[in-house]
């Protein structure tokens, strides 16, 4: 075997692996979807926010928008407060845009869904969305169910 | 200790003092003491599993003694820096038994290794000096040849010609002999003086092939047990009134050195369990 | 009693004695990776026998491993309705596990067990003891650079496996079983963090390429210089590699994703 070969196999080698690591980090993972692009920052408080979870995607009738990117219990309003990452081209939101925590099938994951309003301005980086609506907790919805049947 | 310029022939170049060395609980040398004079041929025998190769060993560097030390122009080997003692190994060759050629470099690049680790030559002259070499020990046809296409013999040339390709002031060769056809015996022979009286070395050979040793060797040392037994120039020792240096050079069956390994009696060892 | 008191002893001592000796070992290899660096001729020819070698078996076994994946996964996402995680099972499966700790015992069987019978045998052949006498560091010019190759190739093969296998997952799940391709792509893309996924896979097989390396030339530097030597080093390699991936892979598993 000639070195000249052998060189050539290893250069090959490590432009299948560096291949392979692209296509793990471009069409397998959201590095694409996420890290690469810009982004803005808006916050939202919860009553409850279920299993929401860091990452948890943010939809506009249902198209990923963003992700959740930070979740803390604020203790003067004794609520949770999320942070979204939203793309900077989905600019669109309205002052008056809610945000609903829904569930994606029965057990799916959590997401927050936005809906823009009416208003003319638009929420920029650092805003906060005042219209929210939290999770459903599917214990209360049941418990709730049980109590109205029980008192009919 | 002695100057390191002074090169009188009959000084030593290796000088071994109350050497001591075990391996586990068995003792290989006890209060080893000796000289190796520079430019001469110096030959070390004696029956095999009597530390002729852990002597090689000790004298590289590649053991630690137990106790006494062992100077090679008056550098202790085993005081000195690793750096120093690398330095030193440059200028020492060893010739191993099995010739412990890289298998996976073939004739030319197995003798050119040391050029290429040591020295920053430009390619044509490691060219040159490597076929110097080569067509020393004849084998300048093989050069292209991997070791596995090699006999003993031819591995054991290459490997002669890998040591000496650095001009070494001395060269150690570990049992040259075993193993070989009568015909490349004598190659080797005709080498080893070769090489000694032409570049001026000190050769240092460890063999139990009485025959070839006592044939190049100036002076040698019969060693058994851990101890010297005998020394002297090799006419000296075939006039040496010690029975177990004749039975040894002779190949006597039983004498001194017994044919039985230490055991019990042999008729109560029969009758055992009777 | 007393005497089996001492076979302790001697066992521990002995315990010490091996990992202290393997220690040094490693922080003497750490000392040669700059000659491993500048003289990368010596490593390019070993990332050709440890890693371009291992690349058959590795995209075989990784394309079997994402198919039986995909199977496994759609018979039981079935049951919920929920076809369209098969993708999100799949690549965090190979990702954050299969792809590192597979190729880590695949590599201990293929190249580890070459490394210490390559080893082993320029032990007893008198070839390191031959470097030793032309005043060359054996450790430097003979261990360092097969070291550095396999942490180099460790994460590259690891990646390769990952990779195949989504695309074996996806040849079973969407080709074969009708899951929605798009689904497939965006669910995985959704669930997949660069980071916390890919990165850690990254670090763990780096991880394992050198726990694997270590262990590979260690038993064979450390061979005892015999035929019987050589052969014992190597099966110690392929268990000690396979057993120190595993309980590294809790460890670090424990690390990473231990909180979520």
């Amino acid at each position: 075997m000639t070195t000249r070969f052998m060189e050539i196999a290893v250069g090959l080698f490590v432009v299948i692996g560096g291949a392979a690591l692209f296509v793990l980090a471009m069409s397998v993972s959201n590095f694409a979807t996420s890290s690469s692009k810009e982004g803005y920052y808006l916050t939202a408080y919860f009553e409850n926010i279920g299993g929401l979870k860091v990452r948890s995607a943010i939809t506009v009738s249902g198209v990923r928008v963003g992700q959740v990117s930070d979740i803390v219990f604020d203790s003067e309003r004794l609520q949770a407060k999320v942070t979204l990452r939203v793309d900077k081209k989905h600019n669109y939101f309205t002052l008056d845009t809610a945000a609903s925590i829904y569930t994606a099938g029965l057990l799916g994951e959590q997401y927050i869904a936005l809906e823009p309003g009416a208003e003319d301005d638009t929420l920029t980086d650092g805003d906060e969305i005042e219209f929210t609506q939290s999770a459903v907790v599917l214990e209360e919805i049941i418990s709730k169910f049980i109590s109205n049947a029980g008192s009919s | 200790m002695t100057d390191n310029n002074d090169y009188v022939s009959s000084e030593p170049l290796i000088e071994i003092r109350d050497l001591y060395f075990s391996r586990g609980s068995n003792q290989i040398f006890k209060g080893l003491s000796l000289d190796i004079r520079r430019g001469q041929v110096t030959g070390f025998m004696g029956p095999s599993g009597t530390g002729k190769t852990t002597l090689l060993k000790l004298i590289g560097g590649q053991l630690k003694p137990l106790d006494g030390k062992v100077y090679i122009q008056g550098q202790n080997v085993n005081a000195i820096s690793r750096s120093s003692l690398f330095e030193l190994r440059k200028r020492m060759g060893m010739l191993f038994q099995s010739g412990a050629l890289l298998t996976d470099l073939n004739v030319f690049e197995n003798v050119a290794f040391p050029l290429r680790e040591h020295t920053k030559l430009p390619e044509q002259i490691i060219r040159d000096l490597v076929l110097i070499k080569l067509e020393a020990v004849g084998l300048r046809g093989a050069r292209k040849l991997m070791p596995s296409q090699l006999s003993g013999g031819m591995a054991r040339r290459v490997a002669l010609a890998r040591a000496i390709v650095l001009d070494p002031m001395m060269i150690m060769y570990d049992e040259p002999f075993a193993g070989l056809d009568p015909i490349t015996k004598g190659t080797i022979v005709t080498l080893i003086k070769q090489l000694n009286n032409v570049l001026g070395l000190t050769s240092i050979i460890v063999s139990h092939d009485v025959e070839e040793t006592l044939s190049i060797a100036d002076y040698i040392y019969v060693i058994s047990d851990g101890e010297i037994i005998e020394s002297g120039t090799p006419v000296s020792l075939r006039k040496s009134s010690s029975e177990w240096v004749q039975q040894f050079l002779n190949g006597y069956p039983d004498g001194p050195a017994p044919f039985h390994y230490p055991a019990h009696e042999y008729i109560e060892d029969l009758l055992v369990g009777r | 009693m007393l005497d089996w008191l001492q076979n302790v002893g001697k066992k521990g001592l002995h315990v010490f004695e091996s990992l202290g000796r393997s220690t040094m070992f490693f922080l003497l290899i750490l000392q040669g990776l700059g000659v491993a660096l500048v003289r990368f001729r010596l490593t390019l020819r070993e990332i050709y026998s440890v890693g371009v070698l291992s690349l058959v078996i590795i995209a075989v076994s990784g394309l079997f491993v994402g198919m039986v994946l995909g199977l496994q996964g759609y018979v039981n996402f079935a049951k919920f309705n929920a076809e369209e995680s098969l993708g999100i099972f799949v690549a965090l499966s190979l990702v954050r596990e299969l792809g590192p700790v597979v190729t880590g015992l695949l590599y201990a069987g293929r190249a580890g067990s070459a490394l210490t019978a390559e080893i082993g045998l320029m032990k007893t052949t008198e070839q390191l003891a031959s470097m030793e006498m032309m005043a060359v560091d054996p450790i430097r010019r003979i261990i360092a650079p097969r070291f550095l190759a396999g942490i180099i190739s460790m994460p590259l093969l690891a990646a390769i496996f990952s990779a195949v296998g989504v695309l074996g997952g996806y040849f079973v799940g969407v080709g074969l079983l009708g899951v929605d391709s798009g689904s497939y792509w965006s669910q995985m893309q959704a669930n997949v963090d660069f980071s916390g996924d890919i990165v850690n896979g990254v670090i763990k097989s780096v991880v394992f390429g050198i726990a694997c390396n270590w262990i590979a030339l260690y038993q064979g530097y450390d061979a005892i210089p015999t035929a019987e030597g050589v052969s014992r080093a190597t099966t110690k390699t392929v268990v000690r590699s396979a057993l120190a991936v595993l309980a590294l892979d809790f460890v670090l598993t424990a690390l990473m994703f231990g909180d979520i």
